[in-house]
């Protein structure tokens, strides 16, 4: 009797959350593998097999995608690197570290569109950066950021680096904040040089964060960057700052083949569960309690 | 010997700490100093100080297109999805917590790993089923599509949050004869403001920059959000760059206000919640 009541509360607790992931999340992703062995124009929805799988493997965009996907990557240990050594910088209190946490955090709060255009603008051929480039007698250096296919990629991970820099800082700050002084005060007293405590205290103690955030830079660097590609290049010059997703959504809303579309999304899940995998073999035991 | 070496390693930091400021602060400035010229002073002087604020740019700003009601749109999405989403998470991190059952730890790993989920691989089929529902360009479609992806992040940091309350006040409660609703209205939320901060400002944040969703499910002018809307008005107003600048300041602006007011619960939030060790 008092089992059954439990159980009927549990049930409605968790039913609403239940309905709502079930239908965003879990339908979707039944209906996208269905799809992508389909042809679909308008209401008619026809098997075709594994054709669509054998067209996205044979767009010369959909692997310059990947591709790029990949070379973004490349931003993950750098990212990881300058956020451990700036929230240090915070935690430490330097001097001026509460206008410096405000304006490190700054990117954080401003929307990628946001950030896109007036970045978009910074970087034109007769933009500011050039300009300057040009008063420092650095002409040499003047290119045309976004609009020559052999630096677009580069300024385009440079502006995400810009970007999710301060999410990094602000989650390891917050992690040094419940670290345990007294480790610090007894390194200090052994006589820890500023560098081998930070190695010897802080990374470890961080590295739950760091794996978070690890994990979260690779599904970003992935599967959160259409805002950036859309808003400065819209996948150009060429197809050399074309991604995954701006693949998808090329294909499926304005080509409208939506069967190669969701072959692309379903690589991209693939892709995803891989890391999801590793990531608990890796951290699993930690995370739930 | 050790002071000197010391005061360079702290004037290093110090140009390092400069640098990066400058650098994340640049942007910002950039686009508040061009909203502030007009449209002659930004062909003559692109990069100086404007010369006379020009204030009317704020103006022509909600003058223009349908800009107004783009920010209304955005409201009413940020408000109305971040609400529902905390009292669904809210029901579902209570049961999480507070009940011991066999499928639990297992539901909240399959929960934690959604969150990696991107939205681009549900974007198709639900584009399709929104448009045999007729829930495209509409208010109910796009606000349950948000709900459903703030749930996965809003059900871990509410968990994790609500098993760090000490079980003897709760257990004091029920002995009292509360229920379990009593028990998480009048105990449980109260206490976990901190969290319930942090959960507001990230998924406001969230919504309110969203783009690719906006894009595809609020196609016509009077649906569009703001984020969708800058795309446009960019293309529009491209000769009249301060006007650009000037949306998107205004764009910013809630935004940046909402973290202000929140800061404070913000990082004791993350702290207390997502990254308990």
């Amino acid at each position: 009797m008092r089992n059954r009541q439990k159980f009927t509360e549990i049930s409605l607790f968790l039913l609403p959350a239940a309905l709502v992931i079930g239908f965003i999340y879990l339908f979707p992703l039944v209906k996208v593998i269905q799809y992508s062995f389909m042809r679909i124009s308008g209401n008619n929805f026809k098997y075709i097999g594994f054709t669509n799988y054998v067209n996205i493997f044979n767009d010369p965009r959909f692997i310059a995608g990947l591709k790029n996907n990949f070379i973004l990557l490349l931003s993950v240990p750098f990212i990881l690197v300058l956020a451990i050594f700036f929230a240090v910088l915070l935690y430490e209190r330097m001097a001026g570290w509460k206008f410096y946490r405000f304006t490190l955090f700054l990117p954080y709060i401003l929307a990628i569109p946001v950030i896109g255009v007036v970045f978009g603008y910074i970087f034109q051929l007769n933009g500011i950066l050039n300009f300057f480039l040009e008063k420092l007698g650095l002409s040499f250096l003047i290119h045309d950021w976004f609009g020559s296919s052999k630096y677009s990629l580069w300024t385009l991970m440079f502006v995400i680096m810009w970007k999710e820099l301060g999410f990094s800082i602000i989650m390891i700050f917050a992690r040094l904040l419940s670290v345990n002084q007294e480790l610090y005060e007894a390194a200090e007293i052994d006589g820890a040089s500023w560098l081998k405590k930070h190695i010897y205290i802080t990374i470890p103690q961080c590295l739950n964060v760091i794996s978070f955030l690890s994990v979260i830079l690779i599904i970003t660097m992935f599967a959160w960057i259409f805002n950036y590609v859309f808003t400065l290049t819209r996948g150009g010059p060429g197809t050399s700052t074309i991604v995954s997703e701006f693949y998808i959504y090329t294909t499926a809303f304005r080509d409208s083949n939506m069967g190669m579309g969701s072959a692309a999304s379903v690589i991209l899940f693939l892709i995803m569960l891989a890391m999801i995998i590793a990531y608990a073999k890796l951290f699993g035991k930690e995370e739930v309690d | 010997m050790k002071m000197k070496r010391n005061y360079f390693a702290l004037a290093g930091r110090q140009i390092m700490m400069v640098l990066l400021a400058a650098l994340s602060i640049y942007p910002v400035f950039f686009m508040v100093n061009t909203a502030l010229k007009s449209k002659a002073d930004y062909i003559n002087n692109r990069f100086g100080f404007p010369q006379a604020i020009a204030l009317q740019n704020f103006k022509e700003v909600f003058l223009g297109e349908n800009f107004s009601r783009w920010f209304l749109n955005s409201i009413i999405l940020t408000v109305t999805s971040v609400l529902i989403s905390l009292i669904i998470a809210l029901l579902a991190a209570f049961a999480l917590s507070r009940y011991r059952f066999r499928m639990r730890e297992g539901i909240l790993k399959f929960v934690i790993s959604l969150m990696m989920v991107p939205p681009v691989i549900m974007l198709i089929p639900l584009f399709i089923f929104m448009s045999r529902v007729k829930l495209t360009n509409s208010y109910t479609g796009i606000v349950l599509i948000y709900t459903g992806l703030l749930l996965p992040f809003s059900i871990y940091l509410l968990t994790t949050f609500f098993r760090s309350v000490p079980h003897s006040i709760i257990e004091s409660a029920s002995i009292d004869g509360c229920n379990s609703i009593r028990i998480l209205k009048n105990i449980l939320i109260p206490m976990s403001m901190p969290p319930i901060m942090t959960l507001i400002v990230i998924n406001a944040l969230w919504v309110w920059n969203e783009l690719l969703l906006a894009l595809i499910f609020l196609q016509k002018d009077n649906f569009k959000t703001l984020m969708t809307g800058i795309t446009v008005f960019k293309s529009r107003y491209n000769i009249d760059v301060p006007l650009t600048m000037m949306g998107l300041f205004v764009i910013t602006i809630p935004m940046v206000l909402i973290y202000f007011l929140a800061q404070k619960y913000f990082i004791r939030g993350l702290v207390s919640g997502s990254l308990k060790e």
